[in-house]
């Protein structure tokens, strides 16, 4: 079985005087089912290898494979419909669109798929139903409580069962009764299939994880089963 | 997991149409405002379009009721010329040739009309005392407003009717009370006013009386010093260039034939002059509504980065994003337009209505109204929408 994600090498250099070098050579890989956490002080380059294992940002030397595409050659075009059918993304500001519902939110996440509306929406509404928020799919998300609406983004991920789910500081901006649950459903999640990779600060969060990866100054520090609660 | 191919990221129109529409509802103040920017300048460029139509129907229904078939011979009055007079033959020459259908002749009378004996003579009035035939008024296609005109009255009898302004300087509107003017020294019965005649304003400020009265009671030559013909509509230029050797055989040159319908011409045409001013002005008020709706989708680009960045993520190509935000644009200017068109065709019925002309909007002006606001907003949302589709994905996530 190829590995969802796959990299080579990946070098990430921000220009501007001095330039910043945000990745330094990660070689890494991630196999279908994984539940990783990417730990690391602010600035080692977490971000970054979040959005180019997205293929939101491309790397500027370097080899990824995302679900068995090499990126690289890729178009933007392209990029964007592999986005739209294998990668979820949870993001810190949960980045909902507060006019809508959580039903429309969580249908968005099928918007680009080239679905007809009505299994857009048939499958957003078992997805609500799949992370506990059946009794709150009308409302509009500006209603929601941050536990709820992180809940709505990672039904939104998930709704059209992607091989890769990218989770940026997704309990940064959570209480922690609401962060427990969210990582619970994480948890579930991957239990049922789907390979995750979430970047955090919370040392409990990576030690519950089976496999961390820690970044420092843009390279791989650590890779493999978290020992104890490491800080 | 491997080896499926990825079908391109596809969008359906609706959707497209609800996603533009997001932003509209969000911010409906700001979407209200700048939609009325667009609004004012279609819905003024529709006023212009539906007022200038309607008042140019309103001049050529008049041009078609009063004929284009009217001219005016007068003495010329030109340097050199003096007060020239037609010779008294004239009227007879002009009634021989052929297509011309009616003559009818006026002179002036040297004298002064006023409302009593009591007035001081230099507070003429400006009005004139005209001697005229019975048939003028049938010739002008005038028609008296009160009483009668002098076709009906006894010959012999001095009587005076009265033009519409002259009747209103004198202050007479009654005709019951049976009043009386001191014209040239003497008391005249008036027995008509009449309505404003269109093609002959100068008659409106005269007192008329016949010939006959005139030469006998106040001194007149009877020479004319103007004839009203009626000629054939389909000769009227042939006619026009051989009246003056027919009423001056020696001196042409001191005839001139006017057509009256030819003010009416000219108004029409100084005010489509004015109709291309306003459309200026109104497309000046368009453009203004562009750059709102420029500048607001500029800064709803600057706000919504953090959603473009989401999009992007989702999936949405750039060019989902530039359609999403110029179907925005094109949204906020329809809008606009609509209204823009509602509000002109609502202006131009409100102010035919009041002129009491027949509304007439042009097509074009509503059709072209939308395609002029969906025009606009297409330019102006083009720039932002490529801004938005040009910004990168992790820049526009990286705004909270």
């Amino acid at each position: 079985m190829s590995p969802v994600l796959e990299m080579q090498g990946v070098t990430r250099v921000y220009p501007g005087t001095p330039p910043v070098p945000a990745l330094q050579g990660i070689d890494l890989q991630i196999e279908a089912g994984e539940l990783v956490s990417v730990v690391g002080p602010s600035g080692s380059g977490k971000s970054t290898l979040l959005h180019i294992m997205g293929t939101l940002d491309r790397p500027d030397s370097g080899r990824v494979e995302v679900g068995g595409f090499e990126v690289s050659r890729m178009s933007d075009r392209q990029l964007s419909a592999l986005r739209s059918q294998r990668i979820g993304f949870v993001f810190q500001q949960f980045h909902l669109l507060d006019a809508e519902t959580a039903l429309d939110n969580v249908a968005d996440g099928l918007l680009y798929s080239g679905r007809p509306a009505a299994e857009r929406r048939r499958l957003a509404a078992a997805t609500l139903e799949r992370v506990g928020l059946a009794h709150r799919m009308h409302q509009h998300a500006s209603k929601l409580s941050g536990g709820e609406r992180q809940r709505v983004a990672v039904a939104r991920a998930v709704v059209g069962r992607p091989a890769l789910v990218l989770a940026d500081e997704p309990t940064g901006n959570l209480d922690s009764a609401s962060s427990e649950s969210i990582v619970e459903l994480l948890e579930e999640l991957n239990a049922e299939g789907i390979t995750m990779v979430v970047i955090t600060h919370n040392p409990e969060i990576a030690a519950r994880f089976p496999r961390r990866i820690a970044l420092r100054d843009g390279r791989v520090e650590a890779d493999g089963a978290p020992q104890g609660v490491a800080s | 997991m491997n080896g499926n191919a990825l079908t391109p990221s596809r969008m359906h129109f609706a959707d497209l149409l609800r996603t533009a529409g997001v932003g509209l509802r969000t911010r409906k103040l700001r979407t209200g405002l700048s939609a009325l920017g667009i609004m004012i300048g279609i819905a003024s460029l529709v006023a212009v379009l539906g007022l200038s139509e309607s008042s140019k129907s309103d001049l050529l229904s008049q041009l078609d009721r009063l004929g284009t078939n009217l001219l005016v011979v007068q003495a010329g009055q030109g340097i050199g010329l003096g007060n020239a007079e037609l010779p008294d033959t004239a009227s007879a020459m002009v009634g021989r040739i052929g297509p011309v259908e009616e003559v009818s002749a006026v002179g002036g009378v040297d004298a002064n009309v006023y409302r009593t004996d009591l007035v001081p003579a230099s507070r003429s009035g400006g009005i004139s005392v005209k001697a005229v035939e019975t048939d003028l008024l049938s010739t002008l296609s005038g028609r008296v407003a009160a009483g009668r005109f002098l076709d009906e009255v006894a010959p012999g009898y001095p009587a005076v009717v009265l033009g519409s302004v002259a009747a209103e300087r004198l202050g007479i509107t009654d005709l019951s009370v049976r009043p009386m003017v001191w014209l040239g020294g003497q008391w005249f019965p008036v027995v008509g006013i009449l309505a404003p005649i269109e093609l002959s304003p100068d008659l409106d400020r005269s007192a008329l009386v016949t010939v006959e009265t005139a030469e006998e009671y106040l001194g007149h030559d009877g020479v004319p010093s103007a004839l009203y013909i009626r000629t054939d509509p389909d000769w009227v230029d042939e006619v026009t260039g051989v009246l003056p050797p027919t009423v001056n055989p020696e001196n042409p040159d001191q005839v001139e034939v006017s057509r009256p319908t030819d003010v009416i011409e000219a108004k029409a045409a100084a005010e489509s002059a004015f109709t291309n001013l306003f459309l200026g002005l109104g497309a000046v008020a368009l453009l203004v509504g562009g750059v709102g709706i420029a500048n607001v989708m500029v800064i709803s680009v600057l706000e919504r980065r953090a959603e473009i960045g989401l999009r992007r993520a989702l999936g949405a190509t750039r060019r989902h994003v530039a359609v999403q935000f110029l179907l925005e644009a094109l949204l906020l200017a329809l809008a606009g337009g609509v209204g823009g068109v509602l509000a002109g065709a609502g202006i131009t019925a409100l102010y035919a209505r009041i002129r009491g002309w027949g509304l007439l909007v042009p097509g074009v002006a509503l059709w072209g109204g939308l395609a002029a606001a969906l025009l606009i907003g297409t330019l102006a949302g083009l720039y932002p929408a490529l801004r938005a589709a040009r910004l990168s994905p992790t820049e526009a996530l990286r705004t909270t």
